[in-house]
């Protein structure tokens, strides 16, 4: 493995994508802009209002980390699903595929692509959040690696979903009829001190929980879960995905006949 | 100009080694169809080669395993010797790939696709901008660097895919059709632009439907059919092969009939024009002094077709029958 090569092979890539999202940045950063604020509007301001704290905070204050993971985790995912899989359907993954560049190579630079939109999107929302509600910072260095480590994750999910993806429909199943419900049952609107102890422990089933309660720990300093085992699942998850992409690349499912 | 940098970590290639050696390659797909049945093929280095075949003949798939596109069922395939299964990245990194089909981002820029394809091959970002220019002017796109790839017209996509396949200066360039669609002047300064790069020093490989293309450009010749290799030779010693030559008159004065003779079998095409075939033993001084002897004055005379395009076929119907 020629590390020189592959280095500025990974930059490239990075930088292809940041190309990409700043070129259509009208579907990549406004919408989830918009979207959240809407949230902020109507349950932070309009409906929170009237159900008054939660956790010890204002109730637009006790989402608005979970609205920002929401908007995390759609993006990186989504980022990677789609610039993988167009490059798939353009065939012009084949500029990388017959290139000198390591397979894992490949899985990093597609995966930090969309760290980079998740990131963007959730300090664009984060700053919006802003205009509506004061918010604490307890502790940074938990806020940084759960972002991060969160982001990635879902980043190698896309990929891992656009391998697997023969055409569009295949594209957006995950994100729609999984990722979706799971995030609004993952704790975002509520805390699951509030269920009954049976819908507390299919809850706890759900991974988003605990990155959305890891999150909201770094703002608050409140959450229904341990902090270290949430970071330690989602590092466990980021490892046991890049692997797995990186062993399917090498293989070439999905993209080699 | 550019620099011919060495980017790849082998420095030196032993001028020995052939720049593509191919050995019992085997290709079954999924459904069944075995589109390579063993085929064995070598490149020497310098080598301008014709790889043509009928649609379907396994071509295209054999480009696809040279280039790690295409998983091979079985066999070795080694670039500049190194084999693709051992050591793929130093044999990807002398190799280009200009694909038949279009395959770039139709919304990126023309630079941003040189630039990024040098990035993979790991060319730092300047120079990958100087030769990205570099390249763009020299297939004539350097007006359009600016522009989305989708808006090019035909031809010029195919010139971009041929820069993009040079931007890392490879010692082997595979080019699959690399005419197809293009218009005649395009495509005789693109024949122009690749015989210069072969002279410096490039070998290359090229697959097409025209076969005026392969006669003119290419020394050497493989011509595949139902995945195997049915000829592998010179070009040169492959007209030689050619036992007559057929040829169109076009006659001064109207004539109703005229008979064949021994190695020189006329048909009547019109009253003002004939065909002829004329075996190698017989000249075409041999023709003239006959049909003078006939009193027919001949304004012009041309190949009915392309020499090679007649071997092709006979030897791809042979394959047939």
């Amino acid at each position: 493995m020629n590390y020189q090569t592959n280095w500025i092979a990974f930059k490239t890539i990075i930088i292809k994508e940041y190309i990409r999202i700043t070129r259509i940045w009208i579907q990549t950063l406004i919408p989830p802009v918009i979207t959240m604020a809407l949230y902020f509007v109507i349950f932070g301001r309009l409906v929170g209002s009237r159900i008054g704290e939660m956790g010890g905070f204002d109730y637009i204050q006790f989402i608005v980390p979970g609205l920002v993971m929401m908007s995390v985790i759609t993006n990186s995912y989504n980022n990677v699903v789609s610039s993988f899989y167009s490059a798939k359907f353009q065939r012009n993954i084949e500029e990388i595929l017959t290139a000198p560049v390591h397979p894992a190579i490949i899985v990093l630079g597609f995966t930090m692509g969309g760290v980079l939109r998740g990131l963007s999107v959730g300090f664009l929302v984060t700053l919006t959040a802003l205009f509506f509600t004061p918010l604490p910072v307890h502790n940074v260095f938990v806020l940084i690696l759960v972002v991060f480590l969160t982001s990635f994750l879902f980043s190698l999910g896309g990929f891992y979903n656009a391998l697997f993806a023969r055409n569009f429909d295949e594209v957006t199943i995950i994100p729609t009829f999984v990722l979706t419900p799971l995030t609004y049952l993952g704790g975002v609107f509520y805390s699951i001190q509030m269920l009954p102890e049976f819908w507390q422990m299919v809850s706890k089933i759900n991974p988003i929980l605990y990155m959305v309660n890891a999150f909201r720990y770094g703002f608050l300093g409140v959450s229904d879960i341990d902090i270290v085992f949430a970071l330690s699942l989602i590092t466990i998850f980021s490892i046991a995905f890049f692997i797995l992409n990186v062993r399917l690349m090498i293989r070439g499912y999905g993209i080699r006949n | 100009m550019i620099i011919n940098k060495d980017n790849n970590s082998d420095k030196e290639i032993n001028s020995r080694l052939p720049a593509l050696e191919i050995s019992n390659l085997t290709k079954t797909y999924n459904n069944g169809f075995q589109a390579l049945k063993s085929i064995d093929l070598k490149v020497e280095q310098g080598d301008f080669f014709a790889l043509l075949g009928p649609n379907g003949a396994g071509k295209s798939t054999t480009i696809g395993i040279i280039s790690s596109l295409v998983n091979k069922t079985d066999g070795t395939v080694k670039i500049f010797g190194h084999d693709i299964d051992t050591n793929l990245e130093i044999a990807k990194s002398h190799l280009g790939i200009v694909p038949q089909e279009f395959n770039f981002g139709i919304f990126e820029k023309l630079t941003s696709i040189l630039m990024n394809q040098a990035g993979y091959y790991g060319i730092p970002r300047k120079e990958a901008r100087e030769r990205a220019n570099y390249y763009l002017n020299a297939l004539g796109l350097y007006d359009k660097k600016d522009n989305q790839a989708g808006k090019l017209s035909g031809g010029m996509k195919r010139r971009l895919m041929i820069a993009r396949a040079l931007i890392h200066q490879p010692k082997l360039l595979i080019l699959d059709e690399p005419t197809a669609g293009v218009d005649i002047e395009h495509r005789r300064s693109m024949w122009d632009f690749l015989v210069g790069i072969n002279k410096a020093g490039t070998t290359i490989i090229l697959t097409t439907h025209y076969l005026e293309e392969a006669e003119t450009l290419c020394r050497n010749i493989a011509i595949i059919d139902k995945g195997n290799i049915v000829e592998n030779t010179s070009i040169k010693k492959l007209l030689d092969r050619m036992d007559s030559e057929t040829f169109i008159l076009d006659l001064k004065d109207p004539i109703t009939e005229i008979d064949s003779m021994d190695g020189m079998k006329f048909q009547l095409i019109d009253s003002k024009s004939i065909e002829v075939s004329i075996a190698r033993s017989r000249t075409i001084n041999e023709l003239f002094s006959y049909l003078n002897s006939k009193n027919i004055i001949i304004l012009s005379l041309r190949n009915k077709s392309n020499r090679l395009e007649e071997l092709f076929l006979n030897l791809v119907e042979k394959t047939l029958k």
